[in-house]
């Protein structure tokens, strides 16, 4: 059962990273999560948001909607912060994992970002609605687990 | 974001403190890229204020690598811990470069 929601709407620049960072860290703690994991939640907050700036939309003109609630993952109490932009249809989760055992010489420049949202959060997933790209990120919202999920 | 520099030996320590993300990157690329471009090659990061980084701060410091190996020049980085060091942890960051426990180890490292 899905708690009440709390909507922000961005527009989808640079500059505005911080306000979604913001907003996700707060509604976050006032919703249960544990600090220890703000960060992590920054990190994948992070991620999308700049993916949205720099690849959904080409004029500049678009905005960024992320909205908080309540929810249940697998029988436990969860947080859920949706990502959501108006581009052309884009799963990021569909995205290869980088390689990152490659020496310097080796490594790409980039591709760790969703990498960041699969590990920082206890569950992700993406749609497609109403023209609408869905990313949710899901974090329990009890306890610390007691073992860290492998990357 | 903040950035201090000094040249302590041989060693350009660059001492970076507050949050790396995709609006304070650039900065620091700016700066290293500046740095590397006046001659200083040998070049100690010092991650010990950083609180947060996230992929666009290991871009730089992965852009900033290549750099310098390019140039015969070398990157060490000193400091890492706490979330800095879960990053580089799960990026695979941890493997590729060798971190010093302090700057005196990293400056001593360098030569």
């Amino acid at each position: 059962m899905e708690g009440p929601r709390s909507t922000l709407n961005l527009p989808a620049t640079l500059d505005r990273l911080h306000e979604a960072m913001a907003f996700a860290e707060q509604q976050a703690l006032a919703l249960g999560v544990d600090p220890s994991r703000l960060m992590g939640l920054s990190l994948a907050v992070e991620e999308a948001f700049v993916n949205i700036c720099t690849h959904a939309y080409t004029d500049n003109q678009g905005l960024v909607t992320l909205a908080c609630h309540t929810g249940f993952h697998e029988a436990r109490p969860s947080f859920v912060l949706e990502i959501a932009d108006t581009g052309p249809e884009f799963n990021p989760l569909s995205m290869a994992e980088p390689e990152t055992d490659l020496g310097i010489e080796d490594r790409a420049v980039g591709g760790l970002g969703i990498h960041f949202i699969r590990h920082f959060s206890d569950h992700a997933h993406w749609r497609r609605e109403d023209g609408r790209n869905i990313l949710s990120i899901v974090l329990d919202s009890g306890p610390v687990r007691s073992q860290p999920k492998e990357s | 974001m903040e950035i201090q520099t000094q040249q302590t030996g041989k060693a350009t320590v660059v001492a970076v403190s507050g949050k790396i993300d995709a609006m304070t990157a650039p900065a620091l690329e700016t700066s290293v890229a500046s740095l590397i471009n006046d001659g200083n090659l040998c070049m100690v990061l010092d991650f010990g204020g950083v609180d947060y980084i996230s992929s666009a701060g290991l871009r730089v410091i992965l852009a900033s690598a290549k750099s310098l190996k390019s140039k015969a020049g070398t990157l060490l980085l000193a400091n890492v811990s706490g979330p800095v060091n879960e990053v580089f942890d799960i990026s695979g960051f941890g493997s590729v470069f060798t971190i010093y426990n302090s700057v005196d180890a990293a400056v001593a490292a360098a030569g």
